[in-house]
């Protein structure tokens, strides 16, 4: 349970990832240590194959995402990665949150005129996010060059406004 | 030695397609996964089972002609019940003539006569068939199977049909679904790398599976499906408007009588299949002298199933957009299920994924054979494939204020795993009641109740002090198991489990006695027969080890040793106690230790030279 992912497929610790290298890593692995290929080994070593196959199934569900990697990595390091504070979220976008709210008020007391308001600022928060994840992108270089604190700091800051948009973007997914 | 290394080698497994309507068993055939028939020469198991006159229990084709002249005796599509409560199955009941006993709570028990049974019961009673019949087939004694289930089944209902397979007899080594079976029969691995849909529709369940192929490896990346949705609703479809027709034309309402349904059920399944092949058909039905002819055209019929096609069609769309596919990237398709001969259905799929899918297999066997096949990969006799398959349903826990937290989520590669610490809400307290759930939704009432897990004899501290982690893991089955350890001493913590639908561990051993008790001469003689086969084993690998040189390097009292404990072994061969003939296999397994070992660490040897070089 304590496994590091990394090591895992034997990898040093990284946030970006060549994922093709990833698959195969993993499928060669799953060729190693599925159920279904040490079944006819003794209980104990088929035993120990499931644990590691849902280990496996666990670290490459975790680390091909760029997202669950990250917080994996924050994690590791020692980071607290819980409730996001507002101090993580930009001014103006607190501002459009407002105005979201009010039009969704609106609509749920049955007034659609709100609709083009919600459909333009899903598209604002959708491009936030693209930044966002330009943002994170970058840092993700960064840490990986020089494994320094502060870059983890600030992609610990970026995710959790990133999460915080994500709602957004949730709640704007009226249907029509 | 010898026993390990040649004896396991002859237990055959096979694959078993339990399905709704029909069963069919299957084996690796040397290359080439192949049905076997039952003694009749049908492949196909009818998933009936009756309770004759004098109290014997049949089940299949004989057991199907039953539900015309003893209806209250006979049972069918038993798996619309498998792993559900009687909450769960009201809307079945209307459609379906189940007799559910009085007094079935969490476990539904069906009335065959003056008997009731639980689903998974009634379901071994299929499996004891095909079990005979594989043995009568392959004259070898079958002990162990893979049987499929549809990709769309929760826990509840895979535990179900595992159970099954232990009543009957089977130690089932895997359940493996049934759209991933098909892609395996397709055998698809000639192509080196692609994305595969296949779709399934059968007799009471839909499956769709998207698959990603890469060089001998099934990876699943998503399924989707509804577990009630199949033949059978078509069925019901022209079963009310013949009735209906009957009731305007003969002033009579025959839906009371069990063998006048089942009459006019076969009749309307008939002329339901002969539509997949003829713009038009008759209905013709006669029942008390009177008949009724009802001319059906195919452009009728698909008017009356197009909505049932089309639910179909939902969660296919789903599963693409959870695989992360489009149309245009699935590069074949696979039609399992006898529903996808009717062209209605046929179309439909190639319109939505535009791509002409694959019917060169027959539907009603190909998840059978593809069973086989999976079989033959957990043997070792088909190698370079494996299928990673996916948990269908997220798997939660219920949270204060009944909101379900999820620990995995649907479509994660099976075995998955996922930990969570627990601790205690009060001074004192000595247990945590965890519950269990699957499903999509965010309250746990709307959710699928898995199990309730007592954490029990956490030993008394403040509140928010213990810490207890306990671990989820699904298996290659799809099956969870919960494991619960103290944080703080590292010991393991007692965990009692209660099912919310199905059998307890203590339940399905009882219901395996019982049937063992049943049937223990049954049990006796095939015994015998699978310790006469190990004998053989062992005889042929001691006859083919005293051809080698090892052999030539023992010394005379050892040989003797060996070729006393061979006649020994023979001498017993033919006698009726099972306990005997093991008893001098072992004698004899363990005088020709030492030159097994000598004869391995050769090879093994001679391997690590081959491999060296």
């Amino acid at each position: 349970m304590t496994a590091d992912y990394f090591a895992f497929f034997g990898l040093q610790p990284a946030l970006a990832l060549d994922l093709k290298d990833l698959e195969k890593r993993f499928l060669d692995l799953s060729r190693r240590y599925h159920p279904d290929l040490n079944a006819r080994k003794p209980a104990a070593e088929r035993e120990a194959a499931l644990e590691a196959s849902a280990i496996l199934n666990d670290a490459y569900r975790t680390l091909r995402e760029p997202i669950a990697r990250a917080m994996y990595l924050l994690k590791r390091e020692g980071f607290d990665i819980g409730e996001q504070t507002t101090k993580d979220v930009p001014p103006e976008l607190l501002e459009e949150v407002f105005e979201l709210n009010m039009a969704l008020e609106e609509l749920k007391d049955g007034d659609t005129d709100a609709l083009p308001q919600i459909a333009a600022a899903r598209e604002r928060f959708l491009a936030s996010r693209n930044e966002v994840d330009g943002e994170i992108g970058a840092k993700f270089a960064e840490w990986d060059a020089q494994h320094s604190r502060d870059t983890l700091s600030a992609i610990r800051g970026l995710l959790n406004r990133r999460k915080y948009i994500s709602n957004l973007i949730e709640k704007t997914n009226v249907p029509d | 030695m010898f026993q390990i290394e040649f004896g396991e080698n002859d237990d055959k497994v096979v694959g078993i397609d339990l399905g709704t309507t029909n069963s069919l068993v299957a084996w690796m055939n040397l290359t080439k996964p192949e049905v076997l028939p039952g003694e009749d020469g049908d492949k196909l198991v009818p998933s009936v089972v009756s309770l004759t006159t004098d109290g014997a229990i049949i089940a299949g084709n004989a057991a199907r002609k039953e539900l015309i002249d003893h209806p209250d005796r006979t049972i069918y599509s038993v798996k619309r019940l498998m792993g559900r409560g009687v909450a769960d199955v009201q809307d079945e009941l209307k459609l379906f003539p189940f007799r559910i006993a009085e007094g079935s709570d969490s476990v539904i028990q069906v009335r065959l006569g003056e008997r009731t049974f639980t689903p998974p019961e009634v379901s071994a009673f299929v499996l004891k068939q095909l079990k005979k019949n594989a043995e009568a087939a392959l004259g070898a004694p079958v002990t162990k199977a893979v049987i499929t289930v549809p990709a769309y089944f929760n826990d509840a209902q895979r535990q179900a049909t595992r159970d099954a397979g232990r009543i009957a007899g089977l130690e089932v080594l895997r359940l493996v679904n049934e759209p991933t079976a098909a892609a395996l029969a397709y055998g698809l691995d000639k192509r080196k790398e692609g994305i595969i849909a296949v779709y399934d529709l059968g007799g009471g369940t839909f499956d769709i599976s998207i698959l990603r192929l890469h060089d001998g490896i099934f990876e699943v990346l998503a399924t989707n499906g509804d577990t009630h949705l199949g033949g059978d609703d078509i069925d019901n479809r022209l079963m009310r408007i013949a009735l209906e027709d009957i009731q305007s034309e003969w002033k009579e309402d025959i839906s009371h009588s069990g063998e006048a349904v089942q009459t006019l059920r076969r009749d309307v399944i008939a002329a339901k299949e002969a539509l997949s092949f003829a713009p038009v058909v008759h209905l013709k039905f006669s029942w008390n002298g009177k008949s009724y002819d009802r001319e059906l055209t195919r452009e009728l019929f698909e008017g009356l199933i197009k909505d049932i096609v089309d639910r179909t069609l939902g969660p296919c769309r789903d599963c693409m957009k959870d695989a992360g596919v489009t149309p245009e990237q699935i590069d074949e398709v696979v039609m399992v299920g006898g529903s996808t001969r009717i062209p209605l259905v046929r179309s439909a799929v190639e319109v939505l994924f535009r791509a002409r899918p694959h019917t060169e297999l027959n539907p009603d066997e190909v998840v059978a054979l593809g069973a086989a096949v999976q079989a033959g990969i957990l043997s070792g006799t088909v190698e370079n494939q494996l299928l990673l398959d996916v948990t269908p349903l997220s798997l939660g826990i219920e949270m204060y204020g009944g909101v379900v937290s999820k620990l995995i989520h649907r479509n994660s590669t099976i075995p998955a795993s996922a930990g969570e610490v627990f601790t205690t809400g009060v001074d004192g307290q000595t247990n945590v009641l965890i519950h269990v759930l699957q499903g999509e939704r965010e309250l746990a009432k709307d959710c699928r109740s898995l199990a309730r897990f007592d954490l029990k004899g956490i030993p008394p501290m403040p509140a928010g002090m213990a810490r207890i982690e306990v671990r989820f893991l699904i298996d290659a089955n799809g099956i969870l198991s919960v494991t619960a350890k103290d944080a703080r001493t590292g010991q393991e913590q007692s965990i009692e489990v209660k099912p919310s639908y199905g059998l307890t561990d203590e339940q399905v051993e009882a219901m395996i006695e019982a049937s063992i008790e049943h049937a223990q001469e049954d049990l006796d003689a095939a015994q015998v027969a699978m310790a006469r086969v190990d004998a053989d084993g062992i005889l042929a690998a001691v006859a083919k080890a005293q051809r080698d040189a090892a052999y030539d390097g023992l010394d005379g009292e050892e040989r003797a040793c060996i070729e006393a404990a061979i006649r020994e072994v023979q001498a017993v061969y033919h006698s009726d106690d099972h306990e005997k003939i093991r008893e001098k296999i072992d004698l004899l397994n363990e005088v020709t230790r030492g030159l097994a070992e000598t004869m391995m660490n050769t090879a093994v040897r001679g391997a690590l030279r081959g491999t060296h070089v």
